[in-house]
């Protein structure tokens, strides 16, 4: 890893906003992508001669098949509102990491080429020609916003910088500048079926591994199937959760739900990844063809439901934009949403009494609960619109007797993104990843002060890679982070089926 | 008479500007499609839900509320009380004037001095706080001088100088009637006036674009609704046909 060069934040009580420091993170950039990674994807590999001209040909076709961007780009009205909602900004000082500033270096490109007062008025409007400092600019900035929409709920047009986050992405990979990590991934989905790139056999001998291990811990027979053609549940989940810690224990949770509801799920080797990285590049093409592999899936294998492991924008795409994408799920068991979410559906099988929880076997934890950026801004759960903060919740004070909430400006639809999310989940960022976590880590430094918190839960796999990487450089454990189905898993009571 | 012609020549034409600028706008916006569904959550899942947050937005700026309390302060005032002062002209375009325009004619009164508060408020703001400084372009500092000194200009002619008030209305009601009259010569009446009309040829090329645009916000306007009912728009379909097998 390269050598460190940033000092950790300073964890301030109450916290602070900073003043501007411009240019505190102009340094930051994650390496870009090769040929190899931006064509398999449909994106030039190198930039390209008339990049220039492409990058504006693009802009304009987005503004035409996306109706949020010339709306946003045109209503802001620099009130502020936003400047201090980002974590980002809030961990670096970085102006540019002010939601309103990162809208404003595409803006400026936008006034000039697509608007009148930009083409007359450059000066008076904050009107730029695009040039390669511009798309240097882009390049650093469009890759410091995880695209969490924390920004777009103080905003009083809802102006998501997200969006134009993945605008700013998309064209840039289209000029051949793409991001390395992100394009890499998607690439491994596309050919294998997963981010991680693990093959079929690899799957298979991971899961065979995870049965002894649970077998020989609780001498209950719990099964991870595989490819199982018939089975009434396909579950979809994160591939981090076959082998990463702290989210293996979460899988193993959903396994033991499905074991003792007796309901018959398997994996699929085909499409063995809940995450759609096509989102955070922006790309509906890319993002499409990553869930067509689960409808495919789901239709081989002849199943009645889909299931959604813990996984935050995975759990975004899935609800919020699966049916478009893949629907209509016509071919699926209608007595069920689709997708369903594997909170929901442990939700569920508590809530007609088919499970049963011994919060006792969870009595050495004090846990709180760290919301999602995507699944509390992007998504829902349940049939109530704010399910996906009680739900949850709920799970965990059902499997855990001590919960504490963090401060309540920090979490439901004001949390913090981890810092991680939104394809930044790499090394090369380390130091945006630590210093954007500030916001997250000082909310749970004061439920450890005051509450005396010892866990924190998570339905999200980067949150929880994230967390496990960043807590230790804040003088906290790595292994405070659980999955939400860990403490499910733990707690769950298995006696034969009624 | 001569400058009665001229006003009333920029009136139209500035009139023709907002209406045509912004009405080609909103023309746009409502036809570029919206692919996926991303609604800011948590969000309501009926019409009806979507159309009182839609209302809580536009009357209460409750998301502002909930982002800056200084900025709701100062643009809520500002912005309530340009639609007091503009309800209060409507004295100079109705014959007999309507009878709750009447009403409220001393509301309207104070509706120019809190607007004017709510301006040097959002004003302060833009050099007192070192982030939206960092964010204040020249426009945005020119926007709210002219409105400004369009509210100062305003209360100065009430409470200064006063106007031939029925000779006005005779000419704003003739412009309504095409029926072109003479306009007082008060400097600051038209001075008032050439504000009015730059601030009506800006609109539709100026951030002013948040008025409609607010209207046409996807995280503001979409129903969570995505389970339940499949969204589409056709070059997204297209795509979505283009990878079954
Ligand atoms: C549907 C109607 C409208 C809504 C919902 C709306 C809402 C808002 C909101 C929430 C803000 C941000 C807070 C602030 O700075 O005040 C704002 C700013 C502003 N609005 Fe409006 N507005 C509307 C119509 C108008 C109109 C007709 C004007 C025209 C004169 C106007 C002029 C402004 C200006 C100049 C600002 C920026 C203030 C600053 O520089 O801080 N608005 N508007
Ligand atoms: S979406 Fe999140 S990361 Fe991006 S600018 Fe907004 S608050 Fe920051
Ligand atoms: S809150 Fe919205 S309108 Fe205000 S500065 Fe930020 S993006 Fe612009």
């Amino acid at each position: 890893m390269a050598k460190r060069e940033f000092s950790i934040p300073v964890i301030k009580s109450p916290p602070e906003i900073p003043p501007i420091r411009p240019g505190a993170m102009a340094h930051s950039r994650p390496f870009v992508a090769k040929a190899e990674h931006q064509e398999p994807l449909g994106f030039p590999g190198e930039l390209v001669d008339n990049w220039k001209s492409v990058a504006i040909d693009k802009m304009e076709e987005l503004l035409g098949k996306y109706r949020a961007l010339p709306v946003f780009l045109d209503s802001c009205v620099k009130c502020g509102a936003c400047t201090d909602k980002c974590h980002y900004y809030l961990g670096t000082g970085d102006p540019k990491n002010m939601p309103v500033a990162r809208q404003d270096i595409l803006r400026s490109v936008y006034r000039r080429y697509f608007t009148v007062a930009g083409k007359y008025f450059p000066k008076l409007v904050g009107a730029a020609e695009l040039t390669e400092e511009v798309i240097d600019d882009w390049y650093r900035y469009y890759h410091q916003c995880s695209e969490c929409r924390r920004c777009s709920v103080y905003c009083p047009f809802g102006i998501d910088t997200a969006e134009i986050t993945m605008a700013g992405r998309e064209i840039l990979a289209s000029i051949g500048v793409g991001q390395k990590y992100a394009n890499e991934i998607i690439g491994k989905v596309h050919k294998i079926g997963n981010n991680l790139g693990l093959p079929e056999p690899a799957l298979v001998d991971t899961l065979e591994g995870l049965e002894e291990e649970v077998e020989e811990e609780i001498n209950v027979p719990v099964k991870f199937p595989l490819d199982q053609v018939g089975a009434e549940v396909l579950l979809v989940t994160p591939s981090a959760d076959f082998f990463a810690e702290p989210h293996v224990d979460g899988l193993i949770g959903y396994a033991k739900v499905f074991h003792q509801a007796g309901i018959s799920w398997t994996l699929s080797s085909y499409a063995s990844e809940a995450a759609n990285f096509g989102i955070f590049v922006g790309n509906y093409e890319n993002m499409q063809k990553v869930a067509e592999r689960i409808r495919q899936a789901a239709l081989d294998l002849g199943v009645k439901r889909i299931v959604v492991g813990e996984c935050g924008h995975a759990w975004r795409v899935a609800y919020s934009f699966w049916n478009t994408l893949i629907g209509p799920f016509d071919f699926l068991d209608t007595a069920y949403p689709t997708p369903q979410h594997i909170c929901e559906l442990t939700y569920h099988l508590l809530q007609q009494g088919q499970l049963k929880l011994d919060p006792a076997q969870n009595d050495d934890k004090v846990v709180t609960f760290h919301d999602s950026c995507n699944v509390s801004r992007g998504s829902r759960m349940g049939d109530m619109p704010g399910g996906q903060f009680t739900i949850p919740r709920a799970l965990i004070r059902s499997a855990c007797p001590h919960f504490v909430d963090m401060a309540p400006e920090t979490t439901h639809e004001h949390t913090f993104c981890c810092g991680g999310g939104g394809g930044l989940l790499t090394d090369d960022l380390l130091e945006l990843r630590v210093k954007g976590a500030l916001p997250r880590v000082s909310a749970l430094k004061r439920v450890i002060e005051e509450d005396g918190v010892t866990h924190m839960a998570a339905i999200c796999a980067i949150c929880k890679s994230q967390f496990s990487k960043v807590l230790p450089e804040y003088g906290m454990g790595m292994d405070m982070v659980v999955s939400v189905h860990q403490l499910i898993g733990d707690a769950l009571v298995f006696e034969p089926a009624q | 008479m001569i400058l009665g012609t001229i006003y009333a020549f920029l009136f139209l034409v500035a009139a023709f500007c907002l209406v045509v600028g912004v009405a080609l706008r909103v023309i746009r916006y409502s036809r570029t499609p919206v692919p996926l569904v991303i609604p800011t959550t948590p969000a309501p899942t009926t019409t009806g839900g979507v159309v009182s947050r839609m209302f809580r937005e536009v009357v209460l700026f409750e998301s502002l509320f909930k982002g800056s309390k200084w900025t709701w302060l100062f643009g809520w005032l500002f912005h309530f009380g340009l639609v007091v002062a503009l309800l209060r002209h409507l004295r100079y375009f109705t014959e007999p004037v309507w009878q709750w325009v009447e009403v409220i004619q001393w509301v309207g009164l104070y509706g120019g001095g809190v607007m004017l508060f709510g301006l040097l408020g959002l004003w302060a703001r833009r050099f007192l706080v070192d982030r939206v400084r960092y964010i204040s372009a020249l426009s945005d500092h020119l926007m709210l001088a002219l409105l400004v000194a369009i509210a100062g200009s305003g209360l100065a002619i009430k409470y200064g100088v006063h106007t031939d008030i029925v000779a006005l209305k005779a000419f704003t009601r003739g412009l309504l009637m095409f029926d072109w009259q003479p306009l007082p010569a008060e400097p600051l009446l038209l001075m008032h006036l050439t504000l009015v009309i730059l601030l009506m040829v800006i609109f539709p090329f100026s951030k002013l674009l948040h008025a409609p645009g607010v209207f046409f916000s996807p995280t503001r306007t979409m129903k969570d609704t995505p389970r339940e009912k499949r969204h589409s728009a056709p070059w997204a379909d297209e795509i979505n046909r283009s990878t079954l097998r």
